[in-house]
């Protein structure tokens, strides 16, 4: 049951990130990745942490996709790709890359199951909204208000790309 | 039973298919999803992480790569739209104005 629980979501998650990569359409590449975020929210839920189910839920699957698939439409650079890289041994490094990095992973996953504990899967509450908002504005609160200047020059620095010079 | 080496593999998995998203794509766009696709991928690692040593500071961390995340989404689209009127495309290999 646990790992029909896991199994379900970590599939969709992979089969949306293995399809946003061979989509030859952007459109559809950003539907897929929607996917992708959705299943990895339910992986939030599975981990014990509600808040940053509805944070990737809300930030990620709504307002960053809503605006790749804007911006996407807006240039209307759905199939942007007719040709290959100028440099033709970017495509074959990158899978032989890929492939070498899958194989350490699966010698690392082989030679070492045991080092890792099992997690514990029993529902404590350690990371409920509450918790978090206490960790949020007491111990980490100096961050968060560098993270809302941070927001602040993104929003400045769009407005700014955007001015129309007379 | 579901290990953290279960999710911790997986999000390498998720990480591998960016890299190779970022490497063979051609559109500046699909570069940027694939971005998006490695943070979330080193996100899920830290919320397993926070899980398994029953800690909330991982997920305070991933909450703020979600805020970064969405500040440079902001900013690198509205770039791509500059160099989209500019080049009239999004493709990377054709961005090479500053080359040496």
């Amino acid at each position: 049951m646990d790992l029909l629980l896991f199994g379900i979501p970590a599939l969709v998650a992979i089969v949306g990130a293995i399809a946003m990569l061979l989509s030859r359409n952007a459109v559809h590449s950003a539907l897929y990745l929607l996917l992708n975020f959705a299943a990895i929210s339910v992986l939030y839920l599975l981990l014990q942490a509600p808040f940053l189910f509805a944070t990737q839920l809300i930030i990620y699957a709504g307002a960053i996709i809503v605006l790749f698939l804007f911006v996407v439409m807006l240039l209307g650079a759905e199939r942007d790709e007719q040709t290959p890289h100028a440099n033709p041994w970017q495509n074959r490094g990158a899978i032989v890359g890929g492939v070498l990095l899958l194989v350490e992973l699966a010698l690392l996953y082989v030679n070492n199951p045991g080092t890792i504990p099992i997690a514990a899967n029993l529902d404590d509450g350690f990371a409920a909204p509450t918790e978090i908002a206490k960790a949020l504005f007491t111990t980490h609160l100096l961050p968060f208000e560098i993270a809302s200047f941070v927001l602040l020059t993104a929003l400045i620095g769009v407005v700014v790309l955007h001015q129309r010079r007379s | 039973m579901v290990s953290t080496l279960m999710y911790v593999a997986l999000s390498a998995f998720l990480f591998v298919i960016g890299v190779l998203g970022v490497t063979l794509r051609k559109s500046a766009l699909m570069v940027f999803m694939s971005v998006e696709l490695m943070l979330n991928a080193a996100n899920l690692t830290l919320v397993a992480f926070a899980n398994q040593w029953k800690s909330v500071d991982a997920q305070i961390m991933v909450f703020f790569v979600i805020t970064i995340a969405a500040a440079e989404v902001a900013v690198g689209l509205a770039l791509l739209v500059m160099i989209f009127r500019r080049k009239n495309t999004t493709d990377i290999d054709l961005m090479n104005t500053l080359r040496g």
